[in-house]
């Protein structure tokens, strides 16, 4: 202590200090890494800037990050049960799985896209495709969960979907592989000529955001990969890559790689939108399952549709063209202005750009190279914008930032490359960490994308991670494109498999964001708003249990006159109108999930108990100091006995 | 009085404290960031899923072309073209591996020329026309007439006799890899001109 009795020399040192630190730093600035930790630091209780949604992949759900930080938020369920939410699992929400094959529990969710207005992301709603069964869903963003799935007809591997045009006038739905249409009993050999690929266009109610299959454009049994939708100049027309032109029904990884060149199908969806609203088109009988979510309700409802609007594109001339795009081509990306459009080739070398105002012209002069099935093929050499020569191995999807540049994910030379638009030169390649699918910059998909950071989606990490077993995770890692140079920032686990992603400013969603479902507006049908409503139902062998629960007990919490054989129904509502104040229920033996209900909201499970007893329930969500004492009994009688159907609480 | 110098100096103490300790954060982290430069630059093709130690999987085309006494060459140009990455993705490849005399067969030096740095792409290019997106037996690619090679180029297939040829060269021999197959051939395949 003597030696810092002058405070001056106190001062010396700690400036010496100083000086010595800022010298070590200066000697970091230039690392590629040394500043990589402060750009992806979001201190706690701090928010992110973006949000960014990512795709589940196999597990049929979609993640919602925060970037720069790569935190998890939530794992909104989609088209897979989620014992976690009760989705799928609860009574209310079982009908948003329903298809015209029944109850399906799962799908593989492919590519989220957030609706917009004007050309720019509006926050409102992210829509994601089911691929397997095919389906659209549609994520509400005041409360991130899905509000209404809509199943696809005529489709089979929904893979060019659910991207949004403009002003989410319509979200589109292609079809993968072509399949006979209607469905019949048919040779498989007998595919080429006969089997259809739908592209359906879904409008987009812009008051409360409902679905509808507006039409289906039945074109010919190629399979569709990937679409986007042009904007500004391009708006009103729709763009999807096709492989398999060759029509092959078996070892496509030979046989629909013959051909030098598939195409890019250019759908003028206005003119038919014209068309159709001028009585175009042909009904067709059909079955799909169009489930939606009420809020009020809280329940969902499904309804089987049985018709469906078909166009066959040669009866409305100059709708549909194609654009030969050389080698199996992956990716169909817009550049923001909607001048060029991308084709990623994932076999072939190099990346092809078309010209819209070039396709245009060629449209204009009529200048074709024959037809596939009456659909005439546009001349290569006029729609071509330039080529990007050998920017690595395995091209599959590109992105914008809007500032001119386009980053293209490579597959198997595993790598991010940015190149400029117009000059077609590369100007900087970082390595993925590995064997990269694609990308998002948020925005991406819009006329103002938000070009600070590149988000690249792995397929494989092998070594990346500590090892857990034969399966490990995959992974998302995020660029900073500020720079000329691309910078590797961050390395993060997914959930399931990130085939694509969507993020925006959080600023647009995070005021809207819901805190509390209001119990006064509660219209479920076993839902109650007070206590005094509360009470056991007995109809036959079904019984309704009308509970309410609030810190820190169930209403009614001891409930006798239940027999074995009954089905039970806890109809359960949450009357807390506090934020982030879920409860949570099951019951021993429940032979399905908990329920998580959120303030103001009812949800059901059902039991069916099987063994005379008595049998406790509780609340499976910490809700409150007294949590532990939050539980309840229910008595079960013999099928025989003659017990009144009686129910209490602190009695 | 004396209390307040007391305290200025447990603060003055503190702060020393506080930046010594950051400073040596930031010293480690220098050492870091040195390591991780000097991977960047001096020996960046140690990055990678090329490196990843595996005892267990298969081998993979790049691992099968490293443990052939007969393919020293192939893998000296492959390793000078920075290509070793891209021969260990999930593929599937399919790698027509010439044999060092193969590639002694070349006037002389040609070989010599292409490990020049300055003929690097030049050299990435004959290199990834060796390789096919796919795995094929020998058998199956009888059914072909032709190839899409990874440098954009098609290469043909002949079939005479038991005999395969692609791109002119005779497949001598064939081993599965675990992300797909080599295909050794008794000569180097070079790219058409003017395609």
């Amino acid at each position: 202590m003597r030696k810092f009795k002058n405070p001056m020399l106190v001062l010396f040192g700690l400036a010496l200090v100083f000086t010595s630190c800022g010298d070590q730093k200066k000697g970091n600035s230039g690392a590629l890494t040394s500043n990589a930790a402060e750009k992806v630091y979001v201190a706690p209780g701090e928010h992110d800037e973006f949000y960014a949604f990512v795709s589940g992949g196999f597990s049929g759900q979609l993640s919602v990050y925060g970037l720069p930080s790569g935190r998890l938020f939530k794992v909104i369920p989609v088209f897979s049960q989620d014992a976690e939410k009760a989705w799928g699992y609860n009574e209310e929400t079982k009908p948003m799985l329903n298809t015209s094959f029944g109850f399906v529990p799962w799908d593989d969710s492919h590519h989220p896209d957030i609706s917009q207005t004007n050309g720019e992301l509006d926050g409102r709603y992210v829509f994601i495709n089911g691929n397997n069964t095919p389906r659209i869903a549609k994520i509400d963003l005041t409360v991130f969960e899905t509000t209404e799935i809509i199943e696809i007809p005529n489709s089979a591997g929904n893979h060019s979907s659910s991207f949004v045009t403009e002003n989410t006038e319509y979200v589109v739905a292609g079809t993968r592989f072509s399949v006979p249409v209607p469905q019949r009993d048919m040779p498989i050999n007998e595919y080429k000529g006969n089997f259809k690929g739908a592209l359906t266009f879904i409008s987009v109610d812009p008051e409360d955001g409902g679905m509808d299959i507006k039409f289906q454009l039945m074109m010919p049994g190629f399979d569709y990969d990937l679409s986007h939708p042009g904007r500004g100049k391009s708006h009103g027309w729709f763009f999807f890559t096709t492989y398999n032109s060759e029509e092959a029904s078996t070892l496509l990884e030979v046989n629909a790689s013959q051909n030098d060149k598939d195409f890019i199908a250019a759908v003028n969806w206005k003119k038919i939108e014209e068309y159709v609203n001028n009585g175009g088109g042909t009904k067709m009988p059909s079955n799909y399952a169009h489930n939606v979510y009420n809020e009020e309700t809280h329940t969902a409802t499904s309804t089987m549709e049985k018709e469906v609007l078909v166009v066959n594109p040669t009866d409305v001339p100059g709708a549909v063209f194609f654009l030969p795009t050389p080698k199996s081509p992956h990716g169909c990306d817009v550049d923001p202005s909607g001048e060029y459009i991308v084709g990623n080739g994932k076999l072939s070398a190099d990346l092809t750009v078309h010209s819209f105002t070039k396709m245009l012209e060629a449209i204009e002069g009529k200048k074709y190279d024959g037809d596939a099935y009456g659909i005439p093929i546009l001349k290569f050499e006029d729609v071509l914008a330039g080529t990007v020569s050998q920017p690595g191995l395995g091209p599959l999807h590109t992105e914008f930032d809007g500032q001119g540049n386009a980053y293209t994910t490579f597959f198997i030379s595993s790598e991010v490359v940015k190149w400029k638009l117009g000059t077609w030169e590369v100007v900087d390649r970082q390595p993925c960490f590995y064997s990269v699918g694609h990308l998002m910059i948020p925005g991406g998909n819009s006329r103002k994308p938000f070009g600070k950071y590149v988000l690249a989606m792995n397929k494989i990490t092998k070594d990346r991670y500590l090892p857990t077993g034969p399966e490990v995770t995959q992974s998302a890692q995020l660029y900073d494109i500020s720079g000329e140079k691309m910078e590797l920032l961050l390395d993060f686990p997914t959930v399931g498999e990130p085939h694509y992603a969507a993020g925006i400013a959080a600023d647009i969603v995070k005021e809207r964001s819901k805190k509390i479902f209001d119990l006064k507006e509660n219209k479920h049908e076993y839902g109650i708003t007070s206590d005094a409503d509360v009470r056991v139902e007995r109809n036959g062998m079904e019984v309704h249990i009308y509970m309410s629960m609030i810190r820190s007990h169930f209403n009614p919490d001891n409930i006798e006159g239940i027999k074995v054989g009954d089905k039970v129904y806890f109809h359960v509502t949450n009357m807390e109108q506090d934020y982030d104040v879920p409860h949570g229920v099951s019951i021993i033996g429940a032979n399905t999930s908990e329920l998580l209900i959120m303030p103001g909201q009812t949800e059901t499970f059902v039991w069916e108990p099987k063994q005379p007893g008595v049998w406790p329930f509780y609340c499976t969500d910490f809700c409150s100091a007294l949590h532990q004492e939050m539980q309840g009994y229910v008595r079960v009688s013999p099928a025989s006995s003659n017990i009144d159907l009686s129910w209490s609480l602190g009695e | 009085m004396k209390t307040t110098i007391n305290l200025k100096m447990l603060v003055g103490c503190f702060c020393m404290l506080f930046f010594l300790s950051s400073c040596k954060n930031e010293t480690k982290n220098e050492t870091m960031t040195s390591q991780t430069e000097k991977a960047e630059t001096g020996e960046v093709k140690k990055q990678g899923q090329a490196f990843i130690k595996d005892d267990e999987s298969t081998p993979n085309v790049l691992n099968i072309a490293i443990g052939s006494p007969d393919h020293t060459t192939l893998v000296a140009a492959v390793q000078a073209a920075d290509l070793e990455n891209a021969l260990v993705n999930a593929g599937p490849l399919m790698v027509f591996a010439p044999t060092n005399a193969a590639f002694d067969a070349l006037p002389p030096g040609t070989v010599e020329d292409l490990l020049k740095p300055e003929n690097k792409n030049a050299l990435a290019n004959i290199l990834k026309h060796h390789v096919t997106p796919g795995n094929y037996s020998k058998d199956f690619l009888k059914k072909f007439k032709k190839l899409g090679q990874a440098n954009n180029q098609n290469t043909t297939v002949e079939v005479k006799g038991e005999d395969v040829y692609v791109g002119g060269a005779k497949i001598v021999a064939s081993i599965p890899a675990g992300n797909g197959i080599v295909h050794v051939v008794d000569k180097v395949i070079l790219p058409p001109s003017g395609e």
